[in-house]
């Protein structure tokens, strides 16, 4: 599935035309970044919440050379999913 | 941010009522739910994508009585930030975080 076919859902789905559908799907999803950007989780409850996690520098080493190298600190995004989510996959 | 803010921010943008907004973002994530229920993947460009992990079954004990107990095997709902989600949370690192904890010299 790619976002062509959420567009499709949402245009099929509301009384929108096919350009409204696609600038309220690339809305949300703008939305969302742009909160993460701004260092914020986001949380969707049924679905799941993105979530900031900073990290601090460490020591990493390559596995193929044996030599160390510095990994800087940064910030990663996870995605924890939520319960009603994972029940679903699993078919529950 | 929560849904209904996030609904709340969309619906000033696409001139719509909220209660309306809301219903869309919930179509959206239920679309994804949706493929993935079915083992689909989800690629949104400038994103990320959504997949499905398989867990195999494995030996795990009961921390309280260390009794061994099987754990059945399992999918896990998986998110990959992209490149450029990835790269801009990253650059704004400096930024204090404004849910959860960060420290500052």
């Amino acid at each position: 599935m790619v976002k062509d076919d959420i567009i499709d859902i949402v245009y099929k789905k509301v009384g929108f035309t096919h350009s409204e559908a696609v600038a309220a799907v690339e809305l949300i999803f703008e939305a969302v970044k742009e909160r993460l950007m701004a260092g914020e989780d986001v949380n969707i409850v049924g679905f799941g919440k993105f979530c900031l996690r900073d990290k601090k520098e460490r020591v990493g080493r390559n596995p193929k050379t044996g030599q160390e190298f510095k990994i800087t600190s940064r910030r990663v995004l996870t995605f924890k999913p939520s319960k009603n989510l994972k029940e679903i996959v699993n078919n529950k | 941010m929560t849904k209904s803010e996030l609904a709340e921010q969309v619906s000033t943008k696409i001139n719509l009522p909220k209660k309306e907004t809301e219903h869309i973002v919930s179509m959206v994530f239920e679309s994804i739910i949706g493929a993935l229920s079915h083992g689909d993947k989800v690629e949104l460009r400038g994103f990320g994508s959504f997949r499905i992990r398989h867990r195999a079954l494995r030996e795990g004990r009961n921390p309280k009585t260390g009794e061994k107990v099987k754990v059945p095997p399992k999918k896990v709902p998986f998110f990959r930030a992209g490149k450029e989600l990835k790269e801009m949370v990253n650059n704004k690192a400096g930024s204090q975080k404004t849910a959860g904890s960060s420290q500052h010299p």
